[in-house]
Protein backbone atom coordinates (compact mmCIF):
# COMPACT_ATOMS: atom_id res chain seq x y z
CA UNK A 1 0.00 0.00 0.00
CA UNK A 2 1.38 3.22 -1.58
CA UNK A 3 2.61 5.65 1.66
CA UNK A 4 1.88 9.35 1.88
CA UNK A 5 4.76 11.22 3.59
CA UNK A 6 5.46 14.03 6.05
CA UNK A 7 9.00 14.92 6.04
CA UNK A 8 10.41 17.88 4.53
CA UNK A 9 11.63 18.09 0.75
CA UNK A 10 13.79 20.42 1.25
CA UNK A 11 16.33 21.35 3.71
CA UNK A 12 18.66 24.29 5.24
CA UNK A 13 20.34 21.94 7.80
CA UNK A 14 21.89 18.46 7.63
CA UNK A 15 20.08 15.47 6.48
CA UNK A 16 19.16 13.00 9.38
CA UNK A 17 19.27 9.61 7.13
CA UNK A 18 17.49 7.88 10.15
CA UNK A 19 14.29 9.92 9.06
CA UNK A 20 13.87 8.17 5.95
CA UNK A 21 14.82 5.21 6.95
CA UNK A 22 10.99 3.98 8.19
CA UNK A 23 9.85 1.13 6.42
CA UNK A 24 6.40 -0.66 6.58
CA UNK A 25 5.54 -3.83 8.30
CA UNK A 26 4.65 -5.12 4.76
CA UNK A 27 8.15 -4.05 3.77
CA UNK A 28 11.24 -6.39 3.47
CA UNK A 29 13.44 -4.37 1.72
CA UNK A 30 14.53 -0.73 2.14
CA UNK A 31 17.07 1.44 -0.20
CA UNK A 32 18.60 4.50 0.88
CA UNK A 33 21.03 6.39 -1.68
CA UNK A 34 22.63 9.42 -0.37
CA UNK A 35 25.10 11.98 -2.22
CA UNK A 36 27.61 13.52 -0.31
CA UNK A 37 29.70 16.96 -1.18
CA UNK A 38 33.01 15.56 -2.91
CA UNK A 39 36.53 17.74 -2.31
CA UNK A 40 37.13 17.83 -6.16
CA UNK A 41 35.55 18.28 -9.73
CA UNK A 42 36.43 18.48 -13.12
CA UNK A 43 40.64 17.91 -11.84
CA UNK A 44 40.23 20.71 -9.17
CA UNK A 45 39.89 20.67 -5.29
CA UNK A 46 36.90 21.88 -4.26
CA UNK A 47 36.88 23.55 -0.38
CA UNK A 48 32.60 23.42 0.06
CA UNK A 49 29.71 23.93 -2.40
CA UNK A 50 26.46 26.17 -2.29
CA UNK A 51 23.08 24.59 -3.68
CA UNK A 52 20.26 27.16 -4.77
CA UNK A 53 17.07 25.95 -5.61
CA UNK A 54 13.33 26.88 -6.59
CA UNK A 55 11.71 25.55 -3.61
CA UNK A 56 8.13 25.61 -4.21
CA UNK A 57 8.76 23.81 -7.40
CA UNK A 58 11.24 21.40 -6.07
CA UNK A 59 9.00 20.25 -4.10
CA UNK A 60 6.85 19.52 -6.62
CA UNK A 61 8.93 18.04 -8.53
CA UNK A 62 10.10 15.66 -5.88
CA UNK A 63 6.33 14.61 -5.30
CA UNK A 64 5.81 14.41 -9.22
CA UNK A 65 8.73 11.57 -9.10
CA UNK A 66 7.73 9.88 -5.99
CA UNK A 67 4.50 9.28 -6.94
CA UNK A 68 6.06 8.52 -10.77
CA UNK A 69 8.51 5.99 -9.29
CA UNK A 70 5.33 4.15 -6.86
CA UNK A 71 3.02 3.98 -9.76
CA UNK A 72 6.10 2.50 -12.35
CA UNK A 73 7.99 -0.04 -9.77
CA UNK A 74 5.04 -0.81 -7.07
CA UNK A 75 7.34 0.21 -4.20
CA UNK A 76 5.83 1.03 -1.01
CA UNK A 77 7.39 4.51 -0.13
CA UNK A 78 9.60 7.08 -1.75
CA UNK A 79 11.18 9.90 -0.18
CA UNK A 80 13.26 12.38 -1.30
CA UNK A 81 15.23 15.22 0.23
CA UNK A 82 17.61 18.11 -0.40
CA UNK A 83 19.75 20.69 0.72
CA UNK A 84 20.34 23.97 0.00
CA UNK A 85 22.83 26.24 1.03
CA UNK A 86 26.65 26.11 2.14
CA UNK A 87 27.79 22.27 2.81
CA UNK A 88 31.31 21.10 3.74
CA UNK A 89 33.21 18.10 1.69
CA UNK A 90 31.76 14.80 3.40
CA UNK A 91 28.11 16.54 4.04
CA UNK A 92 25.05 15.00 2.81
CA UNK A 93 23.69 17.40 0.01
CA UNK A 94 20.53 14.58 -1.11
CA UNK A 95 19.11 11.77 0.18
CA UNK A 96 16.72 9.17 -1.46
CA UNK A 97 14.73 6.46 0.56
CA UNK A 98 12.74 3.95 -0.62
CA UNK A 99 10.94 0.57 0.78
CA UNK A 100 8.90 -2.13 -0.67
CA UNK A 101 8.30 -6.04 -0.24
CA UNK A 102 11.21 -6.89 -2.52
CA UNK A 103 15.01 -5.73 -3.00
CA UNK A 104 14.44 -5.41 -6.79
CA UNK A 105 12.57 -2.73 -7.24
CA UNK A 106 13.75 -0.69 -4.02
CA UNK A 107 17.01 -0.72 -6.44
CA UNK A 108 15.57 0.21 -9.60
CA UNK A 109 13.00 2.97 -7.81
CA UNK A 110 15.55 4.78 -6.22
CA UNK A 111 18.10 4.64 -9.03
CA UNK A 112 15.40 6.00 -10.98
CA UNK A 113 14.45 8.89 -8.53
CA UNK A 114 17.84 10.31 -8.16
CA UNK A 115 18.54 10.05 -11.99
CA UNK A 116 15.12 11.66 -12.47
CA UNK A 117 15.66 14.36 -9.86
CA UNK A 118 19.31 15.14 -11.50
CA UNK A 119 17.63 15.76 -15.03
CA UNK A 120 14.47 18.26 -13.59
CA UNK A 121 14.92 19.40 -10.13
CA UNK A 122 15.42 23.42 -10.52
CA UNK A 123 18.53 23.21 -8.46
CA UNK A 124 22.37 24.48 -8.91
CA UNK A 125 25.41 23.97 -7.15
CA UNK A 126 28.27 26.44 -6.65
CA UNK A 127 31.54 25.09 -6.36
CA UNK A 128 33.97 27.13 -4.77
CA UNK A 129 37.97 26.52 -5.12
CA UNK A 130 41.34 28.33 -3.96
CA UNK A 131 41.01 30.69 -6.46
CA UNK A 132 37.25 31.23 -7.26
CA UNK A 133 33.97 29.49 -7.68
CA UNK A 134 31.65 28.59 -10.70
CA UNK A 135 27.97 27.67 -11.19
CA UNK A 136 28.26 24.06 -12.46
CA UNK A 137 25.44 23.81 -14.98
CA UNK A 138 24.23 19.81 -15.64
CA UNK A 139 25.34 17.78 -18.88
CA UNK A 140 21.72 17.54 -20.26
CA UNK A 141 21.20 21.10 -21.70
CA UNK A 142 17.41 22.02 -20.97
CA UNK A 143 15.90 20.85 -17.56
CA UNK A 144 12.73 19.62 -19.91
CA UNK A 145 12.05 16.38 -18.34
CA UNK B 1 -0.63 42.28 -17.80
CA UNK B 2 2.07 42.72 -15.19
CA UNK B 3 4.01 38.82 -14.40
CA UNK B 4 6.33 38.08 -12.00
CA UNK B 5 10.14 36.41 -12.43
CA UNK B 6 11.84 35.24 -9.64
CA UNK B 7 15.77 34.67 -10.90
CA UNK B 8 18.07 31.89 -9.40
CA UNK B 9 21.54 31.34 -9.44
CA UNK B 10 23.54 32.52 -12.41
CA UNK B 11 20.62 34.50 -13.26
CA UNK B 12 20.28 36.26 -10.21
CA UNK B 13 24.08 37.02 -10.14
CA UNK B 14 24.06 38.48 -13.66
CA UNK B 15 20.99 40.81 -12.99
CA UNK B 16 22.26 41.35 -9.39
CA UNK B 17 18.43 40.76 -7.93
CA UNK B 18 15.80 38.06 -6.77
CA UNK B 19 12.89 39.16 -8.62
CA UNK B 20 11.83 41.48 -11.09
CA UNK B 21 8.01 42.48 -12.27
CA UNK B 22 7.47 42.73 -15.68
CA UNK B 23 4.97 44.85 -17.38
CA UNK B 24 4.16 42.94 -20.73
CA UNK B 25 1.19 43.05 -23.69
CA UNK B 26 -1.79 40.22 -23.16
CA UNK B 27 -0.47 37.36 -25.25
CA UNK B 28 2.57 37.54 -24.42
CA UNK B 29 4.66 34.33 -23.96
CA UNK B 30 7.85 33.25 -21.38
CA UNK B 31 10.04 34.26 -24.90
CA UNK B 32 8.95 38.44 -24.40
CA UNK B 33 9.22 38.09 -21.01
CA UNK B 34 13.10 36.42 -21.56
CA UNK B 35 13.29 39.41 -24.33
CA UNK B 36 12.22 41.83 -21.70
CA UNK B 37 14.81 40.50 -19.41
CA UNK B 38 17.67 41.28 -21.89
CA UNK B 39 17.09 44.29 -21.39
CA UNK B 40 18.08 44.59 -17.88
CA UNK B 41 21.14 42.75 -18.77
CA UNK B 42 23.54 45.83 -18.63
CA UNK B 43 26.51 43.52 -18.87
CA UNK B 44 25.16 41.53 -21.65
CA UNK B 45 25.65 38.16 -19.75
CA UNK B 46 22.22 36.49 -20.39
CA UNK B 47 21.56 36.54 -24.30
CA UNK B 48 23.53 33.36 -24.85
CA UNK B 49 22.02 31.41 -22.04
CA UNK B 50 18.73 31.51 -24.19
CA UNK B 51 19.65 28.17 -26.17
CA UNK B 52 20.58 26.29 -23.26
CA UNK B 53 17.42 27.37 -21.26
CA UNK B 54 14.21 25.89 -20.17
CA UNK B 55 11.29 28.12 -18.28
CA UNK B 56 8.65 27.14 -15.46
CA UNK B 57 5.29 29.21 -15.08
CA UNK B 58 3.67 28.93 -12.04
CA UNK B 59 6.04 26.33 -10.97
CA UNK B 60 5.79 23.96 -13.78
CA UNK B 61 7.85 23.36 -17.03
CA UNK B 62 6.58 25.23 -19.48
CA UNK B 63 7.53 25.92 -22.91
CA UNK B 64 8.33 29.49 -24.37
CA UNK B 65 5.80 30.18 -26.97
CA UNK B 66 2.83 29.50 -24.32
CA UNK B 67 0.66 32.69 -23.40
CA UNK B 68 0.61 33.87 -19.93
CA UNK B 69 -1.59 35.27 -18.05
CA UNK B 70 -1.69 38.66 -15.04
CA UNK B 71 -0.47 37.31 -12.12
CA UNK B 72 1.94 34.35 -13.12
CA UNK B 73 5.09 33.62 -11.58
CA UNK B 74 7.82 32.79 -13.95
CA UNK B 75 11.18 31.32 -13.87
CA UNK B 76 13.98 31.18 -16.46
CA UNK B 77 16.48 27.46 -15.71
CA UNK B 78 19.70 27.21 -16.83
CA UNK B 79 20.88 23.45 -16.78
CA UNK B 80 20.15 21.98 -13.47
CA UNK B 81 22.94 20.72 -11.55
CA UNK B 82 21.51 19.29 -8.33
CA UNK B 83 21.82 15.94 -6.34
Amino acid sequence: MPVKDTVKNVVREAIDVSLLSRAEPEDGARCVFTGVVRNHNDGKAVLYLEYEGYEEMVTAVFEEIAEEAKRRFGVTRVLIVHRLGRMEIGETSVAVAVSSPHRQEAFEACRFAIDSLKRQAPIWKKEFYEDGSSWLEGPGGCAHP
Amino acid sequence: MIIHVRLFAAIRESLGREQVALTLADGATPEDAWRELLRLDTRGQLAARRTNLAAAVNRKYAKFDAPLSEGDEVVFIPPVSGG
